[in-house]
């Protein structure tokens, strides 16, 4: 019930990120307390849940930016159209007699 | 609708430059190539550059036209953010672009955010280099793990609905530009991500658009120490200010 609410409340009410972020945490461990106290699954195991939740976040991270690594967007063509344009930009200032250095 | 699409838009480009000489004169030259068919002005903010980057403004405006380039000079370097503030008083536009001007920006992007801006109506449209279509070019694999490192990071603490939060590369409705920039403290890396989230936060409809990133001066965008440090600061200043 209370963890409902607090969803409810987590999408609707405006306030500091953190704050969102400490209830999302508090929500998920009083799921955690109901299940030591019920013990649907035994009790031994509930208590390796909060390791398993921060090992599976540390792997999420990983994972993350390992994709994000292996399907980097590149654009090595762009480079060479920019030097194009770059040599036609040259070309027009150089007619209409502006002065850009030669760097 | 109808209405309000007989209202001429305009959009202000804002460039900030320090010793920008050759850049800013080709960036002129290729915004007056891509960005055709709509009302425009360049605001070019140079603070000081001792290169005699505003003696090329100058002559760009001799042949551009004075109303389509303001040269808008600041005494000294003060930062990026007072930069845009400082734009952003000259602009006549209802609409505001902010781009670099080392060319790591194209301009043959601009009518790509325009077009999404109006099919979208959208408060801000961002440039994204992490989007089907868009890429960075030059950067080491160092460069790319941090940067994905640092996505990943924010991502998952912030929530900011954008896939790129430190690109500088967007178009704003100016109201909401001058809206949010005033609350924004953060300097750097952060200054960008801190405005896309502060935008975010308040509501405002935000689209992205890919765009390419040439880093032609290799390793110039390099994050060392400090600059993760410091963006590491930003993010846990955004997860408690926002």
């Amino acid at each position: 019930m209370w963890t409902e609410l607090c969803f409810s409340y987590l999408i609707t009410c405006p306030m500091k990120h953190v704050v969102k972020i400490m209830a999302l945490l508090v929500a998920i461990s009083s799921i955690w307390v109901g299940l030591l106290q019920t013990s649907i699954i035994p009790h031994s195991h509930t208590w390796l849940l909060p390791i398993y939740f921060v090992v599976s976040l540390g792997c999420y991270g990983l994972l993350m930016v390992g994709i994000g690594l292996m399907r980097f967007p590149t654009c090595p063509q762009e480079a060479l159209l920019l030097q194009q344009d770059i040599i036609e930009a040259k070309e027009f200032l150089k007619q209409k007699g502006i002065d850009v250095g030669s760097d | 609708m109808e209405q309000r699409k007989e209202e001429k838009n305009k959009y202000s480009i804002i460039i900030p430059t320090y010793n920008e000489r050759l850049n800013i004169a080709l960036i002129v030259y290729l915004i007056f190539k891509h960005v055709r068919d709509v009302e425009f002005e360049i605001i070019v903010v140079d603070d000081g550059s001792p290169d005699g980057t505003q003696d090329v403004v100058k002559q760009l405006q001799q042949v551009y036209g004075e109303d389509c380039i303001l040269l808008r000079p600041r005494p000294k370097k003060l930062g990026l953010g007072t930069a845009y503030i400082h734009g952003l008083k000259h602009a006549s536009g209802n609409f505001v672009v902010i781009m670099d001007a080392d060319l790591s920006h194209h301009p043959k992007y601009l009518p790509s955010f325009i077009k999404k801006q109006l099919e979208t109506g959208a408060s801000i449209v961002t440039g994204t280099r992490y989007a089907q279509g868009g890429g960075v070019h030059g950067w080491n694999l160092m460069r790319k793990l941090t940067s994905r490192g640092a996505n990943v990071l924010a991502q998952t603490l912030l929530w900011p609905g954008v896939s790129d939060l430190t690109g500088s590369f967007r178009l704003y409705k100016k109201s909401v530009l001058e809206d949010i920039i005033t609350s924004v403290v953060s300097k750097g890396y952060v200054f960008q991500m801190e405005m896309i989230v502060r935008a975010s936060r308040k509501g405002y409809h935000i689209e992205e658009v890919p765009i390419t990133f040439v880093d032609r001066v290799f390793g110039s965008s390099k994050l060392g120490g400090s600059e993760i440090v410091e963006y590491l600061k930003g993010v846990a200043y955004l997860l408690v200010t926002t």
